[in-house]
């Protein structure tokens, strides 16, 4: 059981009444990546917000890197070696690209507590350094964010996520807004980082990247973990029908 | 290029760098003076800006509302605003001149002293600017921690700020005017040759331009502005930076408050009605994006420099003041049109 970076038991998520969330058990291997999909509002993103700290969780367990942990906020989470890429990116538009790669974890020159002088060249030249590793290619790190298109900001934000990234990154619809082309640059950044052996949890919506990239395809329906498939063991009309609840039936007792 | 990673043109492709707004700004300053340059020749055949002096009230009228805009400026780049910086020069004014006081004039004791009784008069230069920096240090710590703590908006934080900062510049004195400082005190409104205030407000620029460009403050003042929420998810403490921002430009319009009493050798409880207005319309004539997150002190600092050779210049022309305030608010309205049309052109590009 020592390979298993990230555990729930019995997570939940209750908002008010409702039941985004109802006794999650989820296990994620190291090196594993794993595809987390479902329809609208089958609890992919609440479980992913319980596991980053950006809600706090009704009931249940998270266990990340072999022991039990409680993070209060994203950046616990962040600082465990949990990065995130969110749905609408977090990027700061007006900043480039290092700026934003180092963005409250700047690299510091000379200690002066706010005022601290910043090593502008050595956060450069390791942002140009991340974005080789990662396969992302920028001509200009040193333009500002909002100059660049959809994909380049997107795997601005995905480098980042891999550069700090020791144990684990969580991807919310990464491509969701991508032309297709862009869309295969992010693929090819996912596809490193499996060859890197960095675990990835991926929400998404499109069976075909999902059936190219990972290992594993959990499948989310009413707040419950409807089926956990290895993928070489399913294929498109099963996931869907698992999605849509014609399998599964664990559903119709709750 | 790998071909593991090329996937066509269109991701090396990327929207050409925009121009730095701080040049088209410098451009218009170049612009607006060749043209009172041409009509001065025109129309009294002499030269515009062919005249130390000239230059010297170019920049000396526009330097202690350049101060505050130094402050304005960064509360603006982290989407803020600050309405009370005028209050807080009249406040500070007030409380820090009643302790700069000389005891004696024309050789007679001065008996308005504020603190005459209590003998406070003649003390050492350092206790006037120290209270005076404690005032503006205390009004904007109270605007930043309203702001970033009760979640209530700049424009009515800093709006409350504006009237009981004023209240408290009437209040300290009952609405009498304050005078006769001390010789050491009136060095910073007069000394090295009446060039302080000049010298005070581009020190402060370039101070405040370093620390924007090369320190975390900076970074995390634009990274604030430009998306608050990624700001915090990535780890800044968002509500104690905004404190600091605040502090600093709380700090700015109380050095302000020094020069103007200083050199004016009085303070009055209306001091300071209307800078933080002015503040603001140089930071805009300068590019400073109201939104948050763009712009620069070399901005702001260009745009107090418009200011000033507009009102020179119309002076220069023999133009009524009357037309000069009409055409002030034409200019401000203008350059922020003139500036969105760019970034319209710029997201389409």
């Amino acid at each position: 059981m020592t390979d298993i970076v990230l555990e729930t038991r019995g997570l939940s998520k209750n908002y008010g009444g409702v039941h985004a969330l109802i006794d999650a058990n989820f296990a994620l291997r190291q090196g594993e990546h794993v595809a987390i999909v479902g329809d609208n509002g089958a609890g992919k993103s609440t479980f992913v917000r319980q596991i980053t700290a950006v809600e706090k969780h009704t009931a249940g367990e998270i266990h990340f890197g072999g022991r039990a942990v409680e993070f209060a906020d994203p950046l616990e989470a962040r600082e465990a070696g949990i990065e995130t890429v969110f749905q609408n990116l977090a990027l700061a538009d007006d900043l480039d690209v290092p700026s934003n790669l180092y963005l409250g974890r700047e690299i510091i020159r000379l200690n002066l507590g706010p005022f601290s002088i910043l090593d502008r060249r050595a956060m450069r030249a390791r942002t140009v350094e991340a974005l080789r590793t990662t396969g992302v290619k920028i001509p200009d790190v040193t333009n500002a964010i909002r100059n660049m298109s959809g994909g380049q900001r997107q795997c601005v934000a995905i480098a980042r996520a891999a550069a700090f990234a020791s144990k684990l990154i969580i991807m919310d619809e990464p491509t969701a807004a991508l032309g297709v082309q862009e869309t295969a640059q992010v693929e090819n950044i996912i596809r490193g980082l499996k060859e890197r052996g960095v675990p990835l949890i991926l929400i998404s919506h499109n069976l075909r990247q999902v059936f190219d990239l990972v290992d594993r395809i959990v499948v989310f329906r009413r707040g419950r973990i409807a089926a956990s498939l290895n993928r070489d063991e399913t294929d498109g009309n099963d996931i869907v029908s698992y999605i849509t609840g014609v399998k599964g039936q664990s559903d119709a007792f709750a | 290029m790998s071909e593991a990673i090329s996937t066509g043109g269109a991701l090396e492709r990327q929207a050409r760098r925009p121009r730095a707004a701080e040049w088209n700004v410098l451009m218009a300053l170049v612009g607006i003076t060749a043209i009172f340059e041409v009509l001065g020749w025109i129309l009294y055949g002499q030269s515009f800006v062919w005249n130390a002096q000239r230059l010297y009230i170019i920049i000396l009228q526009v330097s202690i509302v350049g101060i505050i805009a130094v402050g304005v400026t960064q509360v603006i780049l982290t989407g803020g605003i600050d309405l009370s910086s005028g209050s807080i020069v009249g406040a500070t004014a007030m409380i820090a001149m009643s302790f700069a006081q000389a005891g004696m004039r024309n050789g007679q004791d001065f008996t308005q002293a504020v603190f005459w009784a209590e003998g406070w008069v003649d003390l050492p230069v350092i206790v006037p600017l120290v209270v005076a920096l404690a005032c503006g240090l205390l009004a904007g710590v109270v605007n930043g921690a309203l702001i970033a703590y009760t979640k209530i908006p700049p424009f009515i934080a800093t709006l409350g700020m504006m009237v009981s900062a004023r209240g408290v510049a009437n209040w300290w004195t009952k609405g009498q005017p304050v005078s006769n400082p001390t010789e050491a005190y009136t060095f910073f409104g007069n000394g090295l040759r009446g060039f302080m205030p000049v010298v005070t407000f581009l020190v402060l620029a370039a101070l405040f331009q370093l620390a924007l460009t090369y320190t975390k403050y900076g970074k995390h003042t634009y990274a604030i502005g430009s998306n608050a929420e990624a700001a915090r998810i990535s780890g800044i403490n968002v509500e104690r930076h905004l404190v600091l921002v605040y502090a600093i430009a709380g700090v700015l319009a109380a050095i302000a408050a020094v020069v103007v009493t200083s050199k004016n050798l009085t303070a009055q409880a209306s001091m300071g009605v209307m800078y933080e207005l002015d503040a603001i319309a140089m930071a805009v004539i300068g590019g400073i994006s109201l939104s948050g997150g763009r712009g620069s002190i070399i901005g702001t600092v260009l745009g107090a420099l418009i200011f000033g050779v507009i009102i020179s210049g119309f002076t220069f022309l023999k133009i009524d003041a009357f037309y000069q305030q009409m055409i002030k608010g034409v200019i401000i309205v203008g350059a922020v049109i003139l500036d969105q049309a760019r970034q319209r052109k710029r997201g389409r590009g």
